[in-house]
């Protein structure tokens, strides 16, 4: 039978432990190794669960962020501060600046306009509609409904409003005013996805929240979509100019084309009233000078027994008396007349990178300047180390500022000729072309001061623009001073 | 190696087998749920395992050179021994790199496989080129002038991201 075994010896005991352990520390590895391989299996696999259903009523990003949790996580990061060299909000809760820290010249420039009383930085999606709830030019003077096309997810608004129909609720809100209008979206407030009982429901809860997920998403398949009626519409026009009847994005744009357009339905210029619906001036085309052309054809419905309406203006200078054209943030504007534009770059390619996330990539809702993610943003396509892009960048830009400026003290140059002409008695016939010459200064100016990438987005047509604002602003100064009354030798 | 030098059990054998047994099973598990052979061939499909290379992958199935080269005709050495030790080397380098996810981004090559990418530039092209590279003298570390992918940036995989004409762009200037 068997040999009776020795008891084993006190080495063959240790080297039995070791062996044990060994073993066990291997095994735990691959076990490591197999659940890592098998989560980033899943993760290229199901880019997302859908737990809950949310709707064409949803407008509370939060029950999205149950479903699309890396999306909502980002999307809340634009409520921290972020800051670049010229522009955004450096301190904690505190309101941004005030633009005029920068550039002095802008409350005179803005003289008998809501711009003069607050004009200030802007923060991030998140504080969009409390910004608005709280700018002078809200509190203090009145505002038309139409400001909360995008500063609010307003759809399922507009579509009670308007009884099902979002183009009519749209017109109808715009004739409301800012409280009343702000009312109804608190009102309509958000019908969020209850999980109780077999059947999901909802229930309403009331509220207003700043632009969120269904305002670029479709709700059932989560692909990219523009709802904005303002957009809609000048887009469709600015297509039928080259040609293309009936141009509807959702249909007809590339999904490259719509990761441009769900940006461009709200940082663009526009009209916002009260005197007239909410419009994008496009008609003849994007440019500075093809916007100005637009608006200079355009007529306000007649008042008072008028056979025409008035010539479009946003409001009369306090100081000259001009009919003035006011710029908006005409960022899609600007962009396209770029070289990024032209190579087919979208704005989400910049503004909202792709990030990896183990085996999947997510874009960065956290929509900022690409300044503050120069890997993600920039480097993908230029191989070139880091800070000799932002060098690159803020070159361009501080060369657009010193510009810009420039142009401010032109500005003032000319208002002081004007008034100076105006003190000395001139007519308002003789002053008429002095004033033609400031409505298209300032216009040009503007669109470059109020545009948000300090001429980045297009620096050439930046410049060109710029250069021109300064030769009408002189031209307007010469042409007041010939007014003045000779002095004698 | 003392350590190592166990007697043959004689006692329970079948129990040391299946213990062993174990971690060896787990092991090529998942060397086989990880799709490990594939690494051994040269579908480019491979490379494309783990997602992160999908747009390199994309792109290059779209490139002027798929349909003649593909990753290890450019990215490897073609010579037996270099092309495994390349292989391993990058496997190594790649496979903890996802595992632990420290890698910075955008990925980019690094020098030594610079160096295998233009010498393969070189295996097919040289004839063209010789006066260009010639500029080079031997031995030279590969710089990124004389580099052909520093003008011809697209001729394998890229650009990287989707791009396209964007339809309310006019032309006219």
């Amino acid at each position: 039978m068997t040999e009776p075994v020795p008891p084993p010896t006190a080495a063959a005991k240790k080297r039995f432990a070791l062996a044990v352990a060994a073993t066990a520390l291997v095994t735990a590895l691959v076990t490591a190794l197999l659940t890592n391989i098998f989560q980033h299996k899943q993760e290229a696999k199901n880019p997302y669960i859908r737990f809950v259903q949310v709707t064409e009523e949803t407008t509370d990003p939060a029950p999205w962020g149950v479903n699309w949790p890396r999306e909502l996580d980002t999307y809340k990061l634009t409520s921290t501060a972020s800051r670049t060299r010229f522009g955004g909000h450096g301190g904690s809760e505190a309101m941004p600046r005030e633009k005029a820290e920068q550039s002095p010249w802008l409350p005179r420039a803005f003289a008998g306009y809501a711009f003069s009383i607050d004009y200030r930085d802007r923060r991030g999606h998140a504080y969009m509609l409390s910004d608005q709830e709280m700018t002078k030019r809200v509190t203090e003077l009145a505002q038309p409904g139409s400001c909360l096309q995008c500063h609010s997810s307003v759809i399922p608004t507009y579509r009670r409003l308007g009884d099902g129909d979002v183009m009519k609720g749209f017109e109808a809100m715009c004739r409301l005013t800012y409280a009343q209008a702000h009312a109804e979206v608190t009102k309509t407030g958000s019908l969020n996805p209850v999980l109780q009982g077999a059947v999901p429901t909802g229930q309403r809860v009331e509220g207003a929240h700043p632009v969120s997920c269904l305002d670029c998403h479709d709700p059932a398949t989560m692909q990219l979509r523009v709802t904005r009626p303002g957009f809609l519409r000048g887009i469709a026009a600015l297509l039928a100019r080259q040609g293309k009847k009936d141009y509807d994005p959702n249909r007809d744009a590339t999904r490259q084309e719509m990761r441009t357009f769900v940006c461009a339905q709200c940082h663009v210029e526009y009209y916002c009233g009260p005197k007239t619906t909410l419009f994008y001036p496009w008609n003849n085309g994007l440019k500075v000078e093809e916007i100005e052309s637009y608006y200079n054809g355009y007529r306000f419905p007649p008042e008072g027994g008028e056979k025409e309406g008035h010539r479009f203006y946003d409001w009369k200078h306090a100081e000259t008396g001009a009919e003035m054209l006011k710029a908006q943030h005409p960022e899609f504007e600007l962009y396209s007349q770029g070289v990024h534009a032209k190579s087919g770059v979208a704005c989400a390619d910049c503004h909202m990178p792709y990030e990896r996330q183990g085996a999947t990539k997510v874009s960065d809702h956290w929509v900022r300047s690409p300044l503050l993610n120069i890997a993600r943003a920039c480097q993908p396509c230029h191989a070139v180390p880091e800070d000799e892009l932002r060098l690159r960048a803020e070159t361009i830009q501080s060369r657009n500022s010193a510009l810009l400026e420039r142009g401010g003290t032109a500005l003032l140059d000319m208002l002081g000729a004007i008034r100076q002409a105006k003190d000395a008695g001139a007519k308002e016939e003789q002053l008429a072309p002095a004033l033609e010459l400031h409505r298209k200064a300032q216009w040009r100016l503007d669109f470059i001061a109020a545009e948000n990438s300090m001429g980045f987005h297009a620096p050439q047509e930046s410049a060109r623009v710029l250069a021109e604002a300064i030769d009408f602003a002189r031209q307007a100064e010469i042409t007041a001073l010939k007014l003045l009354p000779k002095s004698p030798r | 190696m003392r350590l190592l030098r166990i007697p043959w059990p004689r006692r329970y054998p079948l129990a040391y087998a299946v213990l062993l047994g174990i971690p060896i099973g787990v092991a090529l598990f998942t060397f086989r749920y990880a799709e490990g052979l594939s690494y051994f061939s040269s579908d480019p499909r491979a490379c494309a395992n783990c997602h992160i290379m999908q747009e390199q992958y994309d792109s290059w199935s779209k490139s002027g050179h798929h349909h003649v080269a593909g990753c290890n005709d450019c990215h490897l050495p073609r010579s037996v021994v270099p092309k495994l030790l390349a292989k391993a080397r990058n496997g190594w380098n790649h496979s903890s790199a996802f595992t632990l996810e420290n890698f910075p981004e955008p990925i980019r090559i690094g020098p030594r496989n610079a160096e295998i990418l233009q010498e393969n530039c070189l295996n097919c092209h040289e004839s063209f080129v010789h006066d260009i590279v010639r500029l080079q003298s031997p031995g030279d570390v590969l710089s990124e002038s004389v580099s052909c992918v520093h003008c011809h940036k697209g001729v394998g995989h890229a650009p990287t991201r989707p791009t396209g004409p964007m339809i309310w762009i006019g032309q006219r200037p």
